[in-house]
């Protein structure tokens, strides 16, 4: 199979508008009659939601949580980025593009890349008139704020709720489309596998948490927005629930995924504390703008924080990498913290961290003013560690964060099977190796609501004939039949290990060989063990209660078996890439000073994997930059 | 640490509850209360019993799934926090911990500590949002809003719909949360066409959801996460008043 990005012709500025001009249209009366089904309700799902019902399509939206406004987009803490120059620092569309291609380490499609930064200036303009309070000037303009990996100040937030509050916007909007009957929702019910009909994405089916049945839906087209799927590595900084369960069954069925290995490592987390642990905690990059890095510059050095004298302190992320200092980008950030840590300089009592100082900018700019920036999360790390960070400096760690991976989806966001469409963080194409901050949020918007809604037209303009099929159709009937049949194998097992324990195991093991740092051998390892643990779990796991009640250990059991599976695709993909880029640092290529080397003769494109019986086959997607030479990304 | 855990335990909304224990051994100061729960699970599954059913999603304070009622105080024995924020050096060795789900007819039992709290849901779409349809927007600066009138929207926008100030409520009232969501969007321009009908909207659907009136005892402040001021209940009353007026 040759995969078809379907980038439009024409350069780059003009690629969208040119698409735009040339996809078709459906007539308003025609809308009505075709269905289309979200699954997932943060920013993508819901912005998707509700615009699809509001140019009046027939729309079910679906999330496992009691309620659309609980979706991960909520926690997103530090912003949203915007090309609007408003700071007059010379930013534009283009270097915004230019700062995101080359932040993801060239590994990402020119066209998509370009697309978000083009359609992040209307962005604001629609969250701002849907009434999302952003921070603002005392004269009621706009304020911004920079991130890592650029040198303008672009960044739009809401104190440390950013996240909520572009996700309040987009639930209020969708909850506005229930209200007019536009939009079915369906709480705590989650998508089991995909229903494909003649090679089209034709529909799902669907748990219902609170009483266990199975149920059928049937649609014309079926867009997954369904969120990342680092909880892979159990300890992450995602929601618990987070899981990639909708799109493993999706690639099972047929869809590609790409570059499955490439998972942000976010550096400003709170240290892991202890093995019960459960999730591991963010703090907003946005921290690293006024906050300075540091580390002792003597080894082991137990003495508190605060009596290490100034010339005792190694601001290494300052010494090593000047010109950006403290906003060095995501994985430059992680991967020198973990330098230092494993180097024998972490802090903390498990030595495992390295401190975050704010003492610098309370002297520059006052308390009242860090205050403003960052107060809540300096009050919610008090409430989790007990330490007063205005008062000692904060401490950190990497944590897995952002699965810059997921599934391959073309210009018009649509997966390897017709009719099926990825929006947001499960599909691959925005952020190549690496994301940069606040352009998550950003992602997950524009795709929801100004891209999918215009592209998803063009398929099903095609289809005028076509019906919604019966969800009595052998498809849907089989499909069910796996899904009870799955749930009764694992019911059955009835073994003397928890779900959690295969959990623990899975994530110490993709924590160990295939995070912030991999290599051949240790990824041979990690697949031979995660193919272990599959057959541990099958044999090994216990799960109590039955399936047709509120069975929270059952839900759990079925993410974590998927999760399994889905590792040893991360560590194939990482194993096969023989080159380091971005969040993809494999050990045999770097420099004497540590920094990635990119093999650019080999490794130009995307992988793609295609499901193969339990194995995977490797597609490639040239990527072709007309626009930008890739170069070596130095942020020295 | 050895905990004695009293949990309400129900199969399903029809069928009577009751509080079970469950001494619990080795947990450690630094688990926070929902590890402690994980903990109990796991230990659960391996006797072969079932487990305890209580919401939780993002662990980072900040989702509003995780409300559970401990020692009689919406979650646990701190003003201002979650419970998946509340940690087990706030009890001490030995204790015993009531825990229980939200209390309120509004939010139904579905089973353990799990409550229904879609009518929350259901006040929402009553109102809650700026009606403008996406891709219609005008250039966000054309619209300046003084930074204070912001930063009084963006107080009250805080509110991530717990529903500890319910639970907590002597009256079951969910006059904090319609106040919050009102105050946020009433209070900023783009939210002034729809304010009369929101404001009788979306109370009028509080008082259809059966939750209790607001008598000013304070304690959903109190508990509140984000520690929503009380003054936006008089606030929303005042703007009902004119509402009812003007509207």
């Amino acid at each position: 199979m040759k995969l078809n990005s379907k980038v439009p012709e024409g350069p780059l500025e003009d690629k969208w508008r040119n698409y735009q001009l040339k996809s078709r249209l459906i007539n308003p009366a025609n809308r009505k009659k075709l269905k289309v089904i979200v699954v997932g309700s943060g920013l993508s799902g819901a912005g998707a939601a509700s615009t699809l019902a509001e140019l009046g399509y027939d729309v079910q939206c679906f999330c496992y949580q009691d309620s659309a406004r609980r979706a991960h987009s909520v926690a997103a803490q530090g912003g949203i980025n915007a090309a609007k120059n408003y700071q007059h620092d010379g930013d534009s569309i283009y270097r915004m593009f230019y700062d995101t291609l080359k932040g993801g380490d060239f590994r990402s499609r020119e066209a998509n890349t370009y697309r978000l930064a083009e359609l992040s200036a209307p962005l604001i303009d629609h969250f701002v008139q849907q009434g999302v309070p952003f921070a603002r000037e005392y004269g009621g303009t706009l304020v911004n704020r920079s991130f890592g990996g650029v040198q303008v100040q672009r960044t739009f937030y809401a104190r440390g709720q950013t996240g909520q509050q572009l996700l309040m916007a987009a639930y209020s909007q969708l909850y506005k489309m229930i209200h007019a009957k536009k939009v079915q929702m369906f709480t705590r019910c989650e998508m089991l596998d995909l229903v494909v009909i003649d090679g089209q994405a034709k529909g799902i089916i669907a748990r219902d948490l609170t009483n266990g049945n199975l149920r059928r839906f049937a649609a014309d087209a079926v867009v997954l927005a369904t969120g990342g799927y680092s909880r892979v590595f159990r300890l992450s900084t995602l929601a618990i629930g987070c899981n990639g369960s909708a799109i493993w069954k999706a690639h099972k069925k047929g869809a590609f995924f790409a570059a499955p290995s490439f998972t942000q490592i976010h550096p400003t987390a709170l240290p892991q504390s202890s093995d019960s642990q459960s999730k591991l905690t963010l703090m907003s990059e946005s921290l690293r703008n006024d906050g300075r890095i540091w580390v002792p510059k003597r080894q082991g050095d137990t003495r508190e924080a605060n009596k290490i004298p100034e010339s005792e302190r190694d601001y290494y992320l300052e010494r090593r990498y000047p010109s950006f200092g403290n906003l060095a980008p995501r994985d430059i950030a992680s991967r020198a913290a973990k330098e230092r840590i494993d180097a024998g300089y972490g802090v903390g009592r498990l030595k495992n961290a390295v401190y975050l100082d704010f003492k610098h900018a309370i002297e520059q700019f006052g308390l009242d003013t860090i205050n403003d920036r960052y107060g809540n999360l300096f009050k919610m790390y008090q409430k989790i560690t007990g330490i007063d960070a205005y008062k000692e400096p904060m401490m950190i760690s990497p944590a897995a964060h952002f699965s810059m991976g997921g599934l391959w989806v073309d210009y018009e966001l649509m997966t390897t099977i017709p009719g099926l469409y990825a929006i947001g963080e499960c599909n691959f194409s925005d952020h190549g190796a690496n994301r940069l901050g606040a352009n998550s949020l950003l992602q997950a918007s524009v795709d929801g609501y100004f891209i999918l809604p215009n592209t998803i037209n063009n398929y099903l303009a095609g289809k005028p004939n076509a019906q919604v099929p019966s969800v009595e159709a052998p498809a849907f009937v089989i499909a069910e039949e796996r899904v009870q049949a799955h749930i009764d194998r694992i019911l059955k097992v009835n073994g003397n290990k928890t779900v959690d324990h295969f959990h623990r195991e899975l994530g110490k093991t993709m924590w160990q060989e295939c995070a912030m740092s991999r290599n051949k051998s240790g990824l041979v390892e990690a697949i031979a063990k995660i193919r272990q643990l599959e057959t541990a779990f099958w044999k090994d796991v216990r799960v109590t209660g039955h399936d047709k009640e509120v069975n929270t250990e059952l839900e759990k059991a079925l993410r974590v078996i998927d999760f399994i599976e889905l590792a040893a695709l991360m560590c194939t993909d990482a194993l096969q890439r023989e080159e380091s880029c971005g969040a993809h640092f494999r050990e045999e290529y770097q420099t004497k000073e540590g920094e990635a080397v990119r093999v650019d003769e080999t490794f130009l494109y995307v992988s793609a994997w295609e499901y193969n019986q339990g194995d995977f086959k490797l597609h490639k997607e040239p990527l072709h930059f007309e626009f930008v030479q890739p170069t070596v990304r130095s942020y020295k | 640490m050895n905990i004695i855990f009293k949990i309400w335990r129900q199969n399903g909304p029809t069928e009577k509850g009751e509080l079970k224990e469950y001494l619990i051994e080795g947990l450690t100061e630094d688990m926070s209360f929902l590890e402690a729960l994980d903990y109990l699970n796991e230990a659960l599954v391996l006797k072969g019993e079932k487990v305890i059913a209580y919401e939780y999603d993002c662990r980072e304070g900040i989702c509003g799934q995780c409300g559970i009622f401990i020692n009689g105080r919406a979650h646990g024995p701190h003003d201002h926090m979650t419970t998946c924020q509340l940690h087990m050096r706030s009890f001490k060795d030995g204790e015993t911990i009531v825990v229980e789900p939200w209390r309120a007819a509004s939010f139904p039992i579905i089973k353990d500590l799990i409550v229904d709290r879609s009518a929350f849901d259901r006040i929402i779409e009553k109102g809650a949002y700026i009606s403008a349809r996406t891709g219609t927007a005008p250039e966000a600066n054309a619209l300046p809003i003084p930074k204070l009138v912001a930063d009084k929207a963006m107080d009250a926008a805080a509110c991530i719909g717990c529903g500890a100030c319910v639970a907590t409520c002597k009256n079951s009232s969910a006059a904090l949360f319609t106040a919050a969501k009102i105050n946020h969007l009433n209070s900023l321009p783009q939210g002034k066409a729809e304010q009369h009908q929101r404001v009788q909207h979306m109370t009028a659907q509080m008082e259809a959801e059966g939750f209790g009136s607001c008598t000013f005892t304070g304690a959903c402040e109190v508990e509140c996460p984000e520690a929503i001021s009380i003054a936006n209940i008089a606030e929303m009353n005042a703007r009902k008043l004119k509402a009812n007026l003007l509207g």
